[in-house]
């Protein structure tokens, strides 16, 4: 699959275009694709941030973090992709709720978007929050700004919006009375389970955007099982959204135990 | 007449202390020689039984004829006329209850080794590099989409494409072939056999789309608007777990993901492919089959210090081949037979480090005559493991019937077939192997897809449901 186009967006944020029009015709807000760089490289799953089903593309985001993402990132435009599997999980559940907060971090910033459109298309009012740890590491925000109706970002260091995380700013808002009828968040695992954890006295229906390890991505290996509700789930075919006031995050959080503190102490950094 | 030699003519394999640390595959294979001497022990029954023990019915006696007068091209075409993996099925076929089991010398003595014969026979036309194309028939012009890439899918194809018509083939995974590649592991099966067999079938004019998953890209239902008929070999898919405590501890793999790593993504050449896989010192697999035989040898050929086998029931009763198990114990796998886990304990951090286990003894027989295991109270006890692989089976692939709501499924999910023609209850749809039995076996896939190219051939000349 030829890459189109590949841009970093922000420090160690890669964007990504292929030519891929059989995904981009029946492409979702939610869905993902399964990469595979080149023929030594793990199958890496990717949420489906951007597509254009009348010029056959897709886009997708990615921060560069592992090996994986190494050898995505090592790609440039006009290069082959080895594989590209999608569109991959079940859509979002578009539909006219109301008021509808989306929150997004890190890749999830991309993830948000098709889900801002569609909300907005479904006639909802689209607040979306765009976190990360400087202004200089947001990105898409034009292209935000024109799907939602509202953008409300973060950043630890304040240097753009609310200094602090998303889920403070959402604390906040709700404390401040404000409604929403749900909100969906997608990025790293530790922020939605706050963004649920900020919800659940509210009651408000929260869909996470789960990222488990995945191999083949199509509900063969069982590598992506999650305890949802007390019940086994597997998030590439039953999910990968669920509501985060049903995800049993201590396991969440114990199986992804070993990544979790680098991952606190790089957001807080 | 010539004396009868009572047993199969030996295959040359690795020695054990040796294998357990590579993945080359085990048993050598036959010469020359060995072939014709195994080959003049078959008696030629006029009425062969070994024949209707074979789930695809491969002409046997006719076979062996030709390995005795070295007549090998006559002997590979004669299988091939009914059989196109034979190097695939030579190797991992249950021949021991199959073709073998029926074969009359067995009765008194080993039966004739028809499985390491077969594999002779596929194993030279594949040195010799030049596999013969079959004739093609004349072009149909009517096309048929089959739906994953394994021995029931890989059947399907060939049978079709040999009658004029058009196959394209769309398979989920970044490789074709199904268990083939992904499950079996290298060490019982090298994969470039796969890929041989494979390339054969692309000779023969089959397109093959590979990362295509059908229900998600493409629905069912479009594809009956493009192709003519439609057959549906998509396999088995999520694995059972137990639902014990401490399932989801780090370290516990399902046996899925566990040779999908290690042969798939080729974990164990790690780091020159990068997909990680845990070592372990101490592995525990849970389950008597195949699947568990071929986890818990992988387990050593990895790096594992020891590799241990968890087993409800008895030895008899393990429903791997008795070639497997055999080849397990002499690696050193440590068996613990009536032994069922209960609980798994991590180790504060969020590893496994223990599994508790209960002695089980064998009670009354159920109903399937096998005498049924029963816990032993109060016999509980730890097995210490940093790794486990849980192999105690899967659901069907749910793809498919997910995405299309009108396909009748069974109350195991597998989708309904009619056995003599294999149609499902959607008029052109067609489906075979293990997504419409069950787990099963690489031959038994193949004889459904078989009975399936029948009845799609049927369907496509009458145009009758
Ligand atoms: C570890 C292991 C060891 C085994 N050992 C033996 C043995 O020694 N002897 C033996 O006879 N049998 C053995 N078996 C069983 C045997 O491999 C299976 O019965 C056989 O492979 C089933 O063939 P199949 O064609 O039905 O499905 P599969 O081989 O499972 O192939 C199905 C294919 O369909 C693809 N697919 C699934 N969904 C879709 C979709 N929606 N769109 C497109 N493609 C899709 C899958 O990716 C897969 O490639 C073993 C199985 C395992 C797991």
């Amino acid at each position: 699959m030829k890459i189109i186009d590949k841009k970093i967006i922000a420090p160690n944020v890669h964007e990504m275009t292929l030519a891929a029009p059989g995904i981009a015709e029946k492409a979702r807000a939610g869905q993902f694709a399964i990469a595979i760089p080149n023929r030594f490289s793990e199958r890496t799953p990717l949420t489906l941030a951007d597509w254009d089903a009348g010029k056959g593309e897709v886009s997708v985001v990615f921060l560069e973090i592992g090996d994986a993402t190494r050898d995505l990132a090592a790609l440039t435009t006009g290069d082959e992709m080895y594989s590209f599997t999608g569109p991959l999980g079940q859509p979002f559940d578009i539909d006219k709720f109301g008021k509808v907060g989306l929150v997004g971090g890190c890749y999830g910033i991309g993830g948000i978007l098709p889900a801002a459109r569609a909300m907005q298309a479904a006639g909802n009012e689209v607040v979306a929050f765009s976190e990360a740890r400087s202004s200089f590491l947001l990105y898409w925000n034009d292209k935000l700004e024109e799907a939602a109706h509202d953008v409300r970002y973060s950043t630890s260091d304040g240097s753009l919006g609310r200094k602090g995380h998303a889920h403070d700013l959402l604390a906040e808002n709700l404390e401040e009375g404000e409604h929403f009828d749900r909100i969906l968040a997608i990025g790293c695992t530790f922020m939605m389970y706050r963004i649920a954890q900020v919800t659940r006295p509210y009651q408000i229906k929260t869909v996470v955007s789960m990222n488990p390890i995945m191999i083949d991505g199509t509900g063969m290996c069982g590598a992506c099982r999650l305890s949802i509700g007390g019940k086994t789930k597997f998030a590439c075919v039953d999910g990968p959204h669920f509501d985060g006031h049903e995800v049993d995050w201590d396991v969440v959080l114990a199986r992804r135990k070993a990544y979790l503190e680098e991952e606190i102490v790089a957001k807080e950094r | 007449m010539a004396k009868i030699i009572p047993t199969k003519t030996p295959m040359r394999e690795q020695p054990a202390a040796q294998r357990v640390r590579n993945f080359d595959e085990v048993p050598h294979g036959y010469s020359l020689e060995e072939a014709v001497q195994e080959a003049k022990r078959c008696l030629q029954c006029k009425k062969p039984f070994c024949v209707e023990g074979c789930p695809v019915g491969i002409d046997i006696p006719s076979f062996i004829t030709y390995i005795k007068e070295k007549k090998l091209r006559e002997g590979i075409d004669r299988i091939k006329e009914t059989n196109i993996l034979p190097a695939i099925c030579g190797r991992v076929c249950p021949q021991e209850e199959q073709c073998e089991k029926r074969c009359i010398l067995g009765k008194k003595h080993q039966p004739v080794a028809i499985g390491r014969l077969e594999r002779f026979l596929a194993d030279w036309e594949r040195n010799e590099g030049k596999a013969e194309l079959p004739v093609v028939a004349k072009k149909t012009g009517k096309r048929v989409a089959v739906v994953g890439a394994g021995p029931a899918g890989i059947t399907v194809a060939a049978d079709l494409v040999k009658q004029g018509h058009e196959i394209d083939v769309f398979e989920a995974l970044h490789e074709p072939g199904g268990v083939l590649v992904y499950g079996i592991p290298e060490f019982r099966l090298p994969k470039d056999i796969v890929f041989t067999e494979i390339d054969f079938l692309k000779k023969l004019g089959v397109r093959i789309h590979l990362d295509t998953v059908i229900g998600m890209i493409t629905s069912l239902d479009e594809l009956l608007e493009e192709f003519d008929a439609v057959f549906i070999g998509t396999g088995a898919g999520l694995p059972w777990f137990m639902g014990l405590s401490g399932e989801n501890l780090n370290g516990v793999y399902s046996a899925n993901e566990y040779l999908t790593r290690a042969n798939l993504m080729k974990a164990y050449l790690f780091p020159k492919y990068k997909t990680p896989i845990t070592v372990g010192k101490r592995v525990a697999t849970i389950g008597g089959g195949n699947v568990a035989m071929d986890c818990a040898r992988s387990a050593l050929r990895l790096g594992a210090e020891e590799s241990i086998l968890i087993y409800r029931r008895a030895r008899e009763q393990m429903p791997a081949r008795e070639e497997e198990i055999h080849h397990a114990e002499e690696e050193g796998i440590q068996f613990n037979l009536l032994t069922n886990p209960i609980a798994y304990h991590g180790d504060g951090r969020g590893w496994l480090k223990n599994i508790e286990c209960i002695r089980m003894e064998l009670g009354e027989a159920d109903e399937s005559g096998r005498r049924r295991p029963v816990p032993v109270d109060g016999s509980n006890f730890m097995i210490p493991a940093d790794v486990l692989v849980v192999a105690i089976g899967n659901s069907p692939n749910p793809l498919i019937p997910n995405t299309t709501p009108d396909i009748a499924t069974t109350r195991w999910r597998t989708i309904e077939t009619d056995p003599e023609t294999g149609r499902t209850s959607k008029r052109g749809v067609f489906a075979g192997g293990d997504v419409a039995t069950g787990a099963a076996t690489v031959i038994q896939a193949m004889g459904a897809g078989k009975i399936a190219a029948r009845g799609i051939q049927a369907y496509l000349e009458t145009g009758e449901w």
